[in-house]
């Protein structure tokens, strides 16, 4: 089994969209790499057949290594020990392989050891790997959190630290405690700058902290004494090697129980301030959350490949009545229904991709050059079209991870509630996506301003403008139809001027919004590759315009005098 | 302490899945339905190589096989997971070749290409021919100590004042393991259970992925014709090197069929045309009948 070669949608999404090109011609200088490293492109189709031998490697890794420890992972989990995690046997076992195919740094710039890769190609390792096992993929993808380093690090910590994650060495983000979750503005670590040995001190605790004893971490912590907002708050490096955090416990969990989630005590830990003081959840937890909610969104559409690829199995496998229960529309109903949504949520999942790649490469051609004009207009369009798809592409993919899941047992019956299948593992793996890197109630909050100032409707007309394929055309008169409740039901909500209501319809707003958005991207897939995408296409619309239609009345029904029935104080 | 070690692969149909045309009418293996793949134990060996490489800097790590312009695959695969190259010998002449003859064929080009060799590892057997003579004697051939049946390489020592090395390695033996030392250079045969070989390192797939055999090129084409030619030229590890018989001065009468005394008697193809099974329903009879056969076959009871 190849997670890469077997999912011919996988490629399809990396090599169809015009911005690929783009995309490349940024991210490699216009190749200008390849007379000093001998992996570098010559060229873009150069590029792209290099992707794709890349994540064949990790298709290859996952299917013959990672997936197949996963159930061994999910039952012996992390061990704490003397104050240090130790991983379950089979991770280290995935480690290895990992970093002997070199799998690590991904994005960073080959001088410091990176394979500077584009972000979409990344987004579609780490897919890969959560299909194989998501709890690996988090202690895998957390090396995600260089590019914070990378941004706004100096020179020195970035020669320090971004060849040793390239290596293979872990990261974790340290920034929740047990009184600062969602609101990270109340952290409450100490950091205090010590001045007889010129190094800031760490002091205090942490919670939930992923792959908390890893290498290398960045942390949250208050550097300026007497503050009790975000305004006090700075982000710090603490290298394992110098000492002074331990692991105080490791969580029991539901789910991704491969990946050790950590308590941690920090007893005057050495640090390095990371970038600017007073910047740290401002700026720079808001770029490294960015990025984890898109290796989510990620993790998420991992999960509902695999829960498409194990209700498929056991459907045609299983023989009730006398035939494979697949023959039965109600299973088949579901099965459908799981890939509709997959197909669906992995289009915008690499669009929102596509949109980082282009700011991100331009944020980083700022740091050798002035911009031009153009490309300073450019930088700022894709930064607003990420901001607005991120919050988008992670609530909604998880929310179906959590739904694919949940159908996946359901195929399976009675056999699907007990331990020995697959899918009772990855519908608890599922469970936490649409909790951290900020909840599906955060993730609307987020995105509801892209909503109420039109900017996912500006979006969502320019899609409506573009040719399909003549027989995509029947549909555009639905989707039409769902624009306009949108944009009806948006105005609604904007007219009332209530706060309260806003808030009680912003969910209902977002989902509407997520299904047209992704219905729209759906569509163009089906009309490049109707093998691939013209069933699911058939399948989505029904679901979307149903979901749509539910969302419309809940709003149409909402009026300042209900609000009172929602309360529960 | 830095070792030459040359790995002998060999590119195989993959047995293990055979299908009902696996075999040719005329008894032979047919190779157009079988996927072409590096043999199984020769990954094993190509482990315990570059284990050592990582272990003292300045190893070098070659991969040597027989076969037509196609197995250059099994080189670019190694090269992809950590060899430093590749030698692909390959000569009508070397065509039809049993053990004997593609020992001799094998030892000869070591003696060309690696006159300093330290270790010459390769994997217990192929799975098309499964005979596990060709390690051994292309030890004999060479004059080399060798070990067969290799789990893992234990430990490499050299002693520094007469710069002696030798090897322990702990082999599979019927019931057990064992653990041996000799000196080098040494032949190890590496059995199946050793470690599973490393998979590809991505940075090396992009910088080999177009190295290719002259053999390999479409008819009539150089280098300097195919689609990024100048990388050629300024690669050299891009152009895998072949070796003919007049490569290594092979002796002709040795190599492939003249040098094969092995002949095939006949070839009996065995072909399950029913399936051994016995279909019982639900009822007593059957139920009882099945029970005393059990019985009689000492399956139960």
């Amino acid at each position: 089994m190849n997670y890469y070669k077997d999912i011919p949608e996988i490629k399809f999404e990396l090599e169809n969209s015009p911005l690929m090109q783009r995309i490349i011609e940024l991210k490699e200088r216009n190749f200008e790499d390849k007379e000093q490293y001998d992996e570098a492109p010559q060229d873009f189709a150069d590029a792209m057949d290099s992707y794709d031998r890349v994540l064949d490697v990790v298709g290859d890794i996952v299917g013959n290594i990672v997936g197949p420890n996963a159930e061994a992972v999910d039952a012996e989990g992390p061990h704490h020990e003397g104050g240090r995690v130790r991983y379950a046997s089979k991770t280290y076992e995935n480690l290895e392989a990992m970093n002997k195919a070199g799998l690590n740094g991904m994005t960073m710039p080959r001088r410091y050891g990176g394979l500077n890769l584009p972000v979409t190609v990344y987004t579609a390792a780490n897919e890969i790997v959560s299909a194989g096992d998501a709890g690996f993929e988090n202690i895998w993808s957390l090396q995600d959190c260089i590019e914070t380093l990378y941004c706004f690090g100096n020179e020195e910590q970035r020669q320090k630290y971004i060849p040793r994650v390239c290596a293979g060495e872990t990261m974790s983000m340290d920034l929740t405690e047990p009184d600062a979750g969602s609101d990270l503005q109340s952290v409450m670590l100490k950091a205090t700058y010590d001045e007889e040995n010129q190094c800031w001190r760490l002091n205090g605790s942490k919670r939930f902290i992923t792959n908390g004893d890893s290498d290398i971490h960045l942390v949250l912590a208050r550097s300026e004494a007497g503050t009790r907002d975000g305004r006090g708050l700075s982000m710090f490096i603490y290298d394992k090697r110098d000492g002074g955090v331990d692991v105080r416990r490791i969580e029991n969990k539901l789910g991704i129980h491969g990946s050790p989630t950590c308590e941690l005590v920090y007893k005057n830990a050495k640090a390095e301030l990371c970038g600017d003081r007073k910047l740290g959840l401002i700026k720079y937890v808001m770029s490294l959350m960015n990025g984890a909610r898109l290796g989510i969104a990620a993790q998420s559409v991992g999960l509902s490949q695999t829960a498409y690829n194990e209700a498929l199995a056991y459907a045609r496998d299983r023989k009730q009545f006398g035939k494979a229960i697949i023959e039965f529309p109600a299973v088949a109903e579901m099965i459908s229904n799981i890939k509709a949504k997959l197909d669906a949520g992995r289009a915008l999942l690499y669009q929102t991709a596509r949109y980082v790649d282009v700011y991100k490469a331009l944020e980083d051609i700022a740091r050798e050059r002035k911009l031009e004009p153009e490309e300073r207009q450019e930088l700022k369009k894709y930064s607003r079209l990420a901001d607005a798809f991120t919050p988008l592409a992670k609530g909604m993919n998880s929310e179906y991870a959590n739904q694919n899941t949940y159908d996946c047992i359901q195929v399976h019956g009675g056999s699907g509630f007990m331990l020995e299948y697959a899918c009772q593992r990855i519908y608890r793996d599922a469970r936490i996506t649409s909790i951290y890197e900020g909840t599906t109630q955060l993730q609307t909050v987020a995105a509801i301003r892209y909503v109420t100032n039109g900017m996912y409707a500006q979006v969502i007309e320019e899609m409506l403008g573009e040719t399909v394929a003549p027989e995509c055309e029947g549909y555009k008169a639905r989707i039409q139809a769902m624009a306009e409740k949108l944009n009806a039901c948006t105005a609604r909500v904007k007219e009332a001027q209530n706060d309260e209501l806003h808030d009680l319809c912003a969910r209902h707003l977002y989902e509407m919004t997520g299904d047209v958005v992704m219905l729209l991207l759906l569509m163009q897939n089906a009309t490049r590759c109707p093998e691939l995408f013209a069933k699911s296409l058939q399948v989505y619309v029904n679901l979307a315009e149903a979901d749509v239609e539910k969302n419309n009345a809940l709003v149409n029904r909402m009026t300042t005098e209900c609000i009172e029935n929602y309360r529960q104080a | 302490m830095k070792l030459n070690i040359i790995v002998l692969a060999k590119q195989v149909p993959d047995t293990r899945n055979v299908g009902p045309d696996a075999m040719t009418p005329e008894g032979t293996v047919n190779r157009s339905a079988l996927p072409a793949i590096f043999n199984p134990e020769d990954l094993n060996a190509l482990e315990q190589a570059l284990r050592l490489k990582d272990q003292f800097p300045g190893t070098t790590v070659h991969v040597l096989t027989m076969g037509p312009g196609r197995a250059a695959e099994v080189i670019r695969e190694a090269m992809y997971r950590g060899a430093d190259g590749g030698y692909l010998l390959t000569d009508r002449a070397f065509a039809g070749a049993d053990t004997l003859a593609t020992s001799y064929a094998l030892a000869t080009a070591i003696k060309h290409v690696c006159p300093q060799v330290d270790l010459i590892i390769g994997g217990r057997q192929a799975i098309d021919g499964d005979t596990a003579q060709v390690g051994p004697q292309v030890a004999e051939k060479l004059g080399l100590n060798q070990i067969t049946y290799v789990e893992e390489i234990v430990e490499v020592k050299s002693e520094e004042r007469t710069l002696h090395s030798s090897l322990i390695a702990r082999r599979h033996i019927d019931g057990g393991v064992e653990t041996v030392e000799s000196a080098l250079p040494l032949v190890l045969t590496v059995n199946g259970s050793a470690a599973p070989c490393r998979p590809r390192n991505v940075k090396r797939v992009m910088k080999f992925k177009r190295a290719l055999a002259p053999l390999e090129l479409p008819q009539g084409q150089t280098y300097e014709d195919l689609p990024y030619a100048d990388q050629y030229g300024k690669k050299q590890y891009l152009k895998i090197q072949q070796l003919t018989t007049a490569d290594v001065n092979a002796d002709l009468q040795q190599c492939g069929l003249a040098g094969s005394p092995t002949k095939v008697k006949a070839v009996e193809n065995i072909v399950f045309k029913a399936k051994e099974s016995k279909v019982l329903t639900g009822s007593d009879e059957d139920i009882n009948g099945l029970v005393k056969e059990l019985l009689a076959s000492h399956t139960i009871g």
